[in-house]
């Protein structure tokens, strides 16, 4: 039961920063319906350049610096998308596509076979919660998570921003018709995904994980079910489907000796197998807007 | 004459083409055999993105999977049980290769109409997403089902032979103008053939009326529903084909490699198709094979060159290696197409095609036609209330 319950706190943990991950991806996809392939770059980009600066500037700066150029460098993906002005948005993602592989290609080069540390405050001690024992690294995950969501749904809810990306994902043209600039709405997305995705890179780096490594950008590809279980174009959708997925992932990787009869390792492929699933049951997900086509 | 040869001038640079291809076997080496032989297994499975993603605007990233299941299906149905060593014994149903061949293909489309509940439910994007879980699946299936798969190592692919006639270096032992046509050579004509028959019956389907339908979809579905067109069905007859194309290309990377191993059938290799298509221009049949070849050929060139191609770094050094330069050539590839020349590589030879032929008369433009892609800015943004 202990284990029982370990597993779920970890995969809770894990759920957060999926949903980091997942909450960029639905922010972009409301805003300029681009599904964004290029998410689990972004997320090695900043989460590099807090790895390579962390020993000179020490943690907190080191990460600062990792989210502002990982915004920057979503801004420029989004400058690079918006000169396709006629371009629908499925071309729009299979350029992102684009993008993912020019900057995965040099990220992995650059990284090699090195598994880079973050030397974070938690290292690798554990704290008690009950009966449990979570790695540190795990609670701060989620306490941070937790900020970032409530702050990302206050903004998204009340700010001038929020409001805007809100109309605009409702209906561009009368939002573009009552002044709100399109291309501010997105800019704002992509920023808010990349910084977003930095957060979510260096928790994915730091205990139990060993570190950052080549195929780190993989990992980040498990939010592509949580956005998706959840509904692409559902805020609140992609923390039910990040929680959902990182629990899933956690307990049948814990329990993988008694579901040998499945094959190993199961954490990767339970993700996936959830999203078909879901989708088999709601097309547009637990949450996401039902299409409906009106002539 | 000169004016029949110009009005033909598709079917007479075909031809040229598939004449060279033919007799290149005569004066190329074993390096060159391979690289072809690669270029035309991924032009026939580009083609089947292609009908997909290019024609009824479906995307895809599960072309991975259903080229694993082509080239696992071939070595299973034409292998034989035999033990590989670390414990592992594979099954397989000794059936003749070219059954065998056939079979794999029928199976991978079969795997196409099992995902297709999924698949004709999903719009674009969401089938984009969720056909990532196919690969995903893929090598979990890979890895596990050893007793067909053979685990991590993979397992043979045995020879290829039709009506007695083997598709190796003997047996019987063949010499063509002083040539010995060994095993890559004779898997050259195989690849070539079995492109030819890809390629037309892909340009018949897009002319016909089932293409017709396809290229209404992927314009507007609302739109196609309402002219009678059953989207649901033939998005999933979409899938399905695209998924026997993959199957048949699976099958020749797999007598290709001798050992098909479940590395090569990741997400990468899924993307390297799209890479394919989108450089080839969406949509068009041609365009698939000419962007295949490229992005085929690309790394495989690079790495043979490296030696001499002073820019990139030998292996084990750090640098630029050819793997990564084909890479961000690609990747790049991609970007610039679809920013600046949509139409890709056949936007461009058509755009050429063109400028000759207004020199000499205006012709009709075909508003459907796959080459035509010029037409799409015309089209409502999709999104837009009518969705």
């Amino acid at each position: 039961m202990t284990y029982f319950g370990e597993l779920v706190i970890n995969g809770i943990s894990l759920g957060c920063i999926y949903t980091l991950i997942a909450l960029g991806f639905v922010v972009i996809f409301k805003a300029t319906e681009v599904v964004n392939f290029a998410q689990g770059s972004m997320l090695l980009l900043g989460a590099y350049f807090v790895a390579r600066t962390h020993s000179r500037v020490g943690f907190v700066p080191a990460v600062l610096i990792g989210i502002a150029i990982a915004a920057v460098g979503a801004l420029v993906i989004q400058q690079v998308l918006s000169r396709a002005k006629f371009a629908d948005p499925i071309t729009l993602s299979i350029i992102t596509i684009g993008v993912d592989i020019l900057l995965s290609t040099e990220l992995t080069r650059r990284i090699g076979q090195q598994v880079l540390s973050f030397d974070d405050p938690w290292g690798n001690r554990t704290a008690d919660l009950g009966p449990f024992t979570v790695p540190q690294a795990r609670i701060a995950a989620m306490v941070v998570a937790a900020v970032l969501i409530g702050a990302f749904f206050a903004a998204y809810k009340y700010s001038s921003w929020g409001v805007a990306t809100r109309a605009t994902a409702e209906d561009f043209e009368a939002a573009a018709l009552m002044g709100i600039r399109r291309n501010r709405v997105s800019m704002g997305a992509w920023l808010i995904a990349g910084a977003l995705a930095t957060v979510a890179g260096v928790f994915l780096g730091t205990s139990p994980s060993p570190g950052l490594n080549n195929t780190s950008n993989l990992t980040a590809l498990n939010a592509f079910p949580a956005a998706v279980v959840g509904g692409l174009d559902s805020t609140g959708g992609a923390v039910a489907g990040g929680l959902l997925i990182g629990v899933v992932q956690s307990l049948t990787a814990g329990y993988n000796n008694d579901l040998s009869f499945l094959g190993s390792p199961l954490g990767d492929v339970s993700a996936y197998v959830v999203m078909l699933a879901v989708l088999l049951w709601r097309p547009s997900g637990l949450f996401g807007t039902r299409e409906v086509a009106r002539v | 004459m000169f004016d029949v040869l110009r009005r033909r001038l598709g079917l007479v640079v075909g031809v040229v083409i598939v004449v060279v291809l033919a007799v290149l076997p005569l004066y190329v080496g074993a390096f060159w055999l391979q690289v072809g032989l690669f270029a035309f297994a991924a032009a026939i499975g580009a083609i089947g993105l292609n009908l997909l993603t290019g024609s009824t605007g479906q995307l895809s990233l599960a072309h991975a999977f259903f080229l694993a299941v082509g080239a696992y299906g071939y070595s299973y149905f034409s292998g034989t049980s035999t033990n590989i060593g670390g414990g592992i014994i594979v099954h397989g149903a000794g059936l003749p290769p070219f059954l065998a061949l056939v079979l794999a293909v029928l199976l991978a489309g079969a795997a196409g109409l099992l995902f297709s509940p999924i698949a004709s439910r999903l719009r674009g994007i969401y089938l984009g997403v969720a056909s990532l879980a196919l690969v995903f699946i893929c090598q979990h299936l890979l890895l596990n089902a050893k007793s067909v798969t053979g685990g991590f190592y993979g397992r043979n692919a045995p020879p290829f032979s039709l009506f007695g006639f083997s598709f190796t270096d003997a047996n019987p032992p063949l010499t063509v103008l002083n040539v010995e046509f060994g095993q890559r050579e004779r898997l050259w004509y195989l690849g070539l053939a079995l492109l030819v028959l890809a390629y037309l019956f892909a340009r018949n389907v897009l002319r016909s009326r089932p293409g017709r339908a396809l290229q209404t979809i992927r314009d507007s579905e609302v739109a196609a529903a309402v002219m009678g067109v059953n989207v649901r069905r033939y998005k999933a007859g979409a899938f399905v084909l695209s998924s026997m194309y993959a199957g048949l290309a699976g099958v020749l990377i797999a007598l290709a490699f001798q050992r098909p191993v479940p590395d090569y059938f990741d997400l990468r290799l899924s993307i390297t198709y799209l890479a394919m298509i989108v450089i080839g221009g969406l949509g068009s049949v041609g365009g698939a094979v000419a962007g295949a070849a490229f992005v085929t050929a690309l790394p495989l060139v690079l790495t043979h060159y490296s030696n001499s191609l002073t820019f990139l770094a030998q292996p084990g050094q750090n640098g630029i290696g050819p793997a990564e330069f084909s890479n961000y050539v690609y990747g790049a590839a991609i970007i610039v197409v679809l920013l600046v020349a949509p139409g890709g590589l056949a936007g461009l030879a058509g755009r050429v095609r063109g400028s000759t032929g207004r020199r000499r008369r205006a012709e009709p433009v075909d508003v459907v036609h796959p080459e035509a892609r010029d037409t799409d800015t015309a089209r409502l943004p999709s999104g837009s209330a009518l969705t």
